[in-house]
């Protein structure tokens, strides 16, 4: 006679150790002190969370045109829907306000475009996106051709201003960036050198004084008869410091190209050049473009400090708003608009950036 | 004739032809180009400087402008809110500057204190095994490194220091610390008689720490034993300084605010310029250091941990022995740039007006000398210096903690 062994069913797991109780349990009361923290929390989360969500949404004054509309409990959005155009484009015309809106919904396109995988002809739209587009949307921002009036550079702000002045500066740093930073690479020591010091002076000093150099220094240091403007300058100082921070990501991408490439380049008899831009960047771009996109978001909080020279731009145009006798007292309404915006900006490139590393990250 | 026409033609073409291929030759030698280049490079670094220096000579010559650095010691003539050293509206420039660079050092020393304390208290709540704690940090990180600086200066000074009440309705915090709109009110620490005397001895029970550590390392090292070295530092830090402070009559005396007629009088001030910048400051940067915290610490090889835990060590050794020291292999280079960016920024002071380095200099003092060169070049020099010791010093933290590799 054989004797089977039937084991008894499994029992369940006990009851704290599973669903929402042992959750719980695990990641909110697993020891004495984490109660004490998870407690701690909840407090401070009850005593700060209401009062905001009660000030910023619910007892806030979305609908009206004037102050009066705005009852003093809570946040006045009116101050914001009423600026919102002024925020955007600063002082800009406002029948010209469709120019702008043309340019950035062009550039819009142009990027979900690039960003598409599998769409064809990448290369063409990436040139078009690089080399046409800037003049396009130049001519559009100044006017002048095809009967469009002249929108002076001191009437551009806002948001637009932000956005021109950190892709331009990132448009000219490129370039420079990677100038210096095969200089840096160079076994031609003056050439070598020289970068070192472009480099290091640049990422030595903070990019006040940089700006407060173009603004003040650049027309003591033209001809007399040029006049240099006022955003053309400050512009000329971003991408100068832009481009040494710019050289130093890219640095890092042509050390991590393997030596056998080098090599194999030369060994193919392929000149400097040719060697450089037809096997070493394209594989040192590749492995840095998280980087560039970190230095541009740095880039685009960085543009927030040229309203210290007098230009203004989204930070300026909300700060500048304040001293409206007609919306005093609306201070933390406007950061905290101007900050959402940064924010989303900022924090969507971030992702971004996040998500080339994993998608680039194939791995030798 | 003929004949000697010809062979003097052909000797012409074959020297011309010599010429020519001698600098072929000389072109296909890549060093012959590269020192072409350089000098071309040299020159025209060279020219460029001579041509921009020219001409800024004579643009300064038109406006009357005397280039030169007398001009530091002339009088400045108008008064700053902060200053460490003595300083009236007499003053030189020279003075001015010194003011400034001591408020930015001052804005900077506090500002990688704070930062550096909170942005490890995040990074390491970030990766705490709470999940509520994890997710605010994390939340706290993404909101704030996702923010311009200036934005957050500008939030702290004129959001929330500007809207404070009066002093005459301070908000206070017991009875020493008042907070209203012209700054927040501490108590001053006065020395009196006999504080040397404590001074000395708190000197001397530091070192006499140092000593008891040294030699019980050793001590370790011969017979294998380790000794409570906690209770017994602690009783030399408490002890001699507690006995000297009852029998020379607590020497230090509390200065602590009033409120007298419209101001408070006495104490230490803590301006709001100071207060703003350096929240915004510490906020900002604590957030990128928490996460330079968070990718140290998981860093580490996770067979590190269990290596420890297999011979014996208990937790708070692991972290401190095998961990940490790990960690921060990776962290130093990174935090090293974090603190310098902080250095930097800090000349942020002057979008609100804290008597910084470049807000007195390159900013009140320029506007009124016009001597734009040499105050430019003065305040990128000092620049250029702190960040250079900054980084040498953290370069050689950074080569003793390095991995010795065979």
């Amino acid at each position: 006679m054989t004797i089977t062994h039937i084991p008894h069913p499994d029992l369940p797991p006990p009851l704290t150790s599973v669903g929402v109780a042992g959750w719980l349990r695990r990641n909110l009361f697993s020891t004495p002190l984490n109660t004490l923290l998870t407690l701690g929390a909840f407090y401070l989360l009850y005593r700060l969370l209401p009062p905001m969500v009660n000030w910023a949404l619910l007892d806030a004054d979305w609908s009206g045109t004037g102050r009066e509309a705005c009852s003093g409990d809570g946040a006045c959005w009116v101050f914001v829907r009423m600026r919102f155009i002024h925020f955007m484009v600063g002082f800009y015309p406002e029948g010209e306000v469709w120019r702008p809106v043309a340019a950035f919904g062009m550039a819009g396109l142009l990027l979900l475009y690039l960003l598409i995988n599998d769409l064809p002809h990448k290369g063409r739209v990436a040139g078009f996106t690089l080399l046409v587009f800037p003049c396009i949307a130049f001519f559009l921002f100044y006017g002048g051709l095809f009967g469009l009036p002249v929108v002076e550079t001191h009437q551009w702000g806002g948001l637009m201003l932000t956005l021109i002045l950190s892709t331009v500066g990132m448009l000219f740093a490129l370039p420079l960036g990677t100038l210096l930073a095969l200089g840096r690479r160079s076994s031609m020591s003056v050439a070598r050198a020289l970068s070192v010091v472009f480099i290091e002076l640049w990422r030595g000093v903070p990019l006040i004084t940089v700006l407060f150099m173009s603004s003040v220094l650049l027309p003591l240091f033209m001809p007399e008869g040029i006049r240099l403007d006022k955003l053309l300058r400050a512009l000329i100082g971003i991408s100068l410091f832009q481009s040494a921070y710019m050289a130093e990501v890219i640095r890092s991408g042509l050390q991590a190209v393997p030596k056998g490439q080098y090599e194999a380049a030369d060994a193919l008899g392929l000149s400097y050049w040719k060697a450089m831009l037809l096997i070493i960047l394209p594989q040192a771009f590749k492995t840095v473009i998280p980087g560039i996109v970190n230095t541009f978001i740095e880039l685009f909080k960085d543009t927030t400090l040229v309203l210290i020279i007098g230009l203004f731009d989204l930070l300026a145009t909300v700060q500048g708003s304040f001293t409206d006798s007609k919306w005093l007292g609306f201070t933390a309404e406007g950061y905290i608009f101007a900050g959402l915006i940064y924010w989303l900006f900022c924090f969507s490139m971030s992702r971004y950036s996040h998500h080339l590393e994993k998608k680039l990250h194939t791995g030798y | 004739m003929e004949g000697r026409g010809h062979s003097v033609c052909s000797a012409y073409a074959l020297r011309v032809m010599s010429r020519s291929e001698a600098i072929t030759r000389w072109w296909n030698q890549a060093g012959n180009r590269a020192l072409l280049f350089q000098v071309l490079l040299m020159l025209s670094v060279v020219l460029f400087f001579f041509l921009i220096g020219a001409t800024a000579l004579s643009n300064l010559e038109k406006q009357g402008i005397t280039s030169g650095f007398s001009f530091l010691s002339q009088k400045a003539g108008f008064g700053i809110i902060q200053t460490l050293v003595s300083y009236n509206e007499s003053s030189t420039y020279g003075r001015t500057f010194l003011v400034g660079l001591l408020n930015t050092i001052l804005i900077s020393v506090l500002g990688i204190i704070c930062a550096t304390a909170l942005g490890f208290l995040i990074g390491i709540a970030r990766l705490s095994s709470n999940w509520l704690i994890a997710k605010l940090s994390a939340i706290y990180i993404e909101i704030f490194r996702n923010l311009p600086l200036l934005l957050q200066v500008f939030f702290w000074y004129f959001a929330v220091l500007r809207s404070l009440p009066l002093p005459r309705n301070s908000l206070q915090l017991g009875d020493w610390f008042f907070l209203n709109i012209r700054g927040i009110y501490i108590p001053r620490p006065l020395p009196e008689q006999g504080f040397v005397l404590l001074g000395i001895i708190f000197l001397m029970s530091i070192a006499g720490i140092c000593a008891l550590k040294i030699w019980a390392r050793k001590y370790q090292e011969k017979t294998g034993t380790e000794l409570p070295l906690l209770p017994a530092s602690l009783a030399i830090f408490i002890i001699p300084s507690a006995i000297t402070w009852f029998t020379t009559g607590q020497p230090l005396y509390w200065e602590v605010s009033s409120l007298q007629g419209l101001n408070f009088k006495g104490g230490l001030i803590v301006i709001p310029e100071l207060a703003a910048l350096l929240l915004a400051l510490t906020v900002y940067t604590s957030s990128l250091i928490a996460e330079i915290v968070r990718s140290g610490i998981l860093s580490v090889n996770h067979a590190q941990t269990e290596a420890a835990r297999a011979l014996g060590l208990p937790q708070r050794k692991i972290l401190r022995l095998v961990v940490i020291p790990q960690a921060m292999r990776v962290m130093i280079p990174q935090m090293t740039s974090q603190y310098l960016n902080l250095v930097k920024n800090s000349s942020l002071a002057t979008a609100i007006g804290y008597p910084d380095l470049v807000s007195v200099f390159a900013g009140t003092s320029l506007n009124q000398t016009g001597q734009a060169i040499e105050i430019i070049a003065m305040t990128m020099a000092v620049y250029l210096t702190i960040n250079l010791t900054i980084s040498w010093l953290m370069n050689r933290y950074n080569a003793r903690v390095l991995l010795q590799e065979q």
